[in-house]
């Protein structure tokens, strides 16, 4: 039994100093008038919390509602850090497979602070995000950086190639109208740009960004009675926690499990994310034709297709220099032109990203289309042990 | 001198970090659980084991290197610049023989040019910052291989 994304719908992502609540609206009632659903017809809203937005933004899918006008629908409000959309849609997807809900809108929002996310004021000497900042001086692009680093020590990856994953996505992202940086980069333009955590500059990092996106999942049942003809299925929902121990240092954390007492896992935990979305799907790597993964740097992004399994590991530098990870090659990665064109609005980024495919597999991503994309897979990994992964097919 | 964290670190000569391990499976936490965070904080991490008690013990105090960065802006509060202006410092994973990798800072002097995955490097105990009770210490990782 599968689900169908009705509707998409979003706010353009920018720097727009207006209220959460307006953003998510806006990207509803998108989404509905995609859809061709009234607001009326709505049984569920699943909100993504903001933790940035007062405690409006803590119940976000009362907030929703309220602004909307109060329709008498289910309310939920998920948080997972960066995985937050994935959680809602989850969460959407299981009520409406249990036969609770027919039409179930989801929605994400936020407005972002400038410069690096700090934690939350006070001392909070058993919190690591409060001590990664007083101990270690360790901020997000320093973990981003790790990464990034690895990648050059052992796989060869270069600077070249980090600013190579920019230039693509700033290409990508020229003609889509949601995106909040429109601008066409070059390689010498990131190298030139200041180097925030060795190895990584400013422009390999994604930025922090207001913004919003929605989407109306409906009941396969009632995609039928409403005329919707090629519907775009949710295949599979991976939110997958960690499986100790954990061996990859994560963000924010100081120190990884111990591999002593049980060795080493099979699988990292970012691989773990997308096994499980491709064992309930069905579906395999292969068959994959676009992916959204979350670029918070550059180099993340490499990271990601080897996790997807998009190819082998050591060799997503191969095929980023082949064009293969540009649109009109194998396999387009972030043909929404991904964070490196939005920055990042908490929130609202897993369900942006399926918001895209959804677009990309009925063929309506207008500039940047992805010629016959049949299958497409969404990740991204929210602090504290959160896994996000979407699988859509037609 | 005081560690800027108590707990977390032996100082003198040879330091070492200090974690907590499972009377029950062995299994090593670090940084070490504490009663300050609560009874939960005692729970075994591994998922087969239903361990709530830990021993204090010593870590390894050489490694090898994980992965490393630097940070050349300075970090937002609760970080405290040493020095005005900031100076630039460098970052490393290190991981240990319990098999356990460990974020921490490069000894002062060192930078990303005198790093490499798998390098060797050993713990040290250096001044963090100065507040109203004097130098407050934290462990880093030196490099021991040869300078680059």
């Amino acid at each position: 039994m599968s689900i169908v994304i009705a509707g998409a719908g979003m706010h353009p992502w920018g720097k727009w100093g207006r209220n959460f609540t307006e953003y998510g609206v806006h990207a509803a009632r998108a989404a509905l008038k995609d859809a061709g659903i009234a607001w009326s017809d709505v049984d569920l809203v699943v909100g993504g919390e903001t933790v940035r937005n007062g405690y409006a933004g803590y119940v976000a899918g009362s907030t929703f509602a309220q602004a909307l006008g109060w329709n008498g629908a289910r309310i939920a409000t998920s948080y997972a850090a960066c995985a937050t959309g994935a959680q809602a849609i989850d969460t959407a997807r299981a009520r409406i497979m249990a036969g609770l809900s027919e039409v179930a809108l989801v929605v994400g929002a936020d407005t972002t602070p400038k410069g690096f996310l700090a934690p939350n004021a006070g001392e909070r000497w058993n919190d690591p995000d409060w001590l990664r900042f007083r101990l270690l001086g360790m901020t997000n692009p320093a973990y981003f950086a790790l990464y990034a680093r690895r990648r050059m020590d052992l796989y060869g990856a270069t600077s070249e190639d980090f600013a190579q994953v920019k230039v693509k996505n700033a290409r990508h992202g020229l003609e889509n109208p949601y995106a909040r940086f429109r601008k066409e980069s070059t390689v010498a333009d990131v190298l030139a740009s200041p180097v925030v955590s060795d190895p990584l500059h400013l422009l390999d990092i994604c930025a922090t960004s207001d913004g919003a996106a929605a989407v109306v999942l409906v009941s396969a049942e009632y995609a039928k009675k409403h005329g919707i003809a090629q519907p775009v299925k949710v295949a599979a929902v991976s939110t997958v926690t960690p499986t100790f121990p954990n061996t990859v240092i994560d963000m924010p954390l100081l120190a990884t499990d111990s591999s002593a007492v049980t060795g080493v896992p099979d699988h990292t935990f970012k691989e773990s994310i997308a096994r499980a979305a491709y064992e309930e799907a069905g579906i395999d790597p292969s068959d994959v034709d676009v992916a959204e993964v979350y670029d918070l740097s550059t180099a993340l992004e490499l990271d990601w297709i080897e996790d997807l399994q998009l190819c082998r590991r050591g060799e997503a530098e191969a095929l980023l220099r082949a064009g293969d990870t540009t649109i009109g090659g194998r396999i387009p990665v972030n043909p929404s032109g991904g964070l490196a064109c939005f920055g990042e609005a908490v929130p609202a980024q897993a369900i942006a990203q399926v918001c895209e495919l959804t677009w990309q597999l009925r063929g309506q991503a207008t500039g940047r289309q992805v010629e016959g994309a049949k299958v497409g897979i969404t990740a991204n990994q929210g602090l504290f042990g959160h896994g996000s992964s979407v699988l859509l097919s037609v | 001198m005081t560690p800027v964290i108590e707990g977390w670190f032996t100082t003198g000569d040879e330091p070492r970090l200090l974690a907590s391990r499972c009377t029950t499976c062995s299994n090593v936490v670090f940084p070490p659980v504490s009663s300050d965070a609560g009874a939960a904080a005692f729970y075994c991490r591994n998922p087969a084991c239903d361990g709530q008690e830990h021993d204090a013990v010593e870590l390894g105090r050489t490694g090898r290197v994980w992965s490393y960065t630097d940070a050349q802006y300075q970090p937002p509060a609760p970080y405290i610049a040493p020095t005005d202006p900031f100076e630039p410092f460098a970052l490393a994973a290190v991981e240990l023989p319990e098999g356990i990798v460990v974020l921490g800072q490069v000894a002062a002097g060192y930078g990303v040019e005198d790093l490499k995955v798998g390098a060797p490097v050993e713990l040290v105990v250096e001044t963090l910052n100065v507040d109203e009770t004097g130098e407050r210490t934290i462990y880093r990782w030196k490099p021991t291989g040869e300078r680059a």
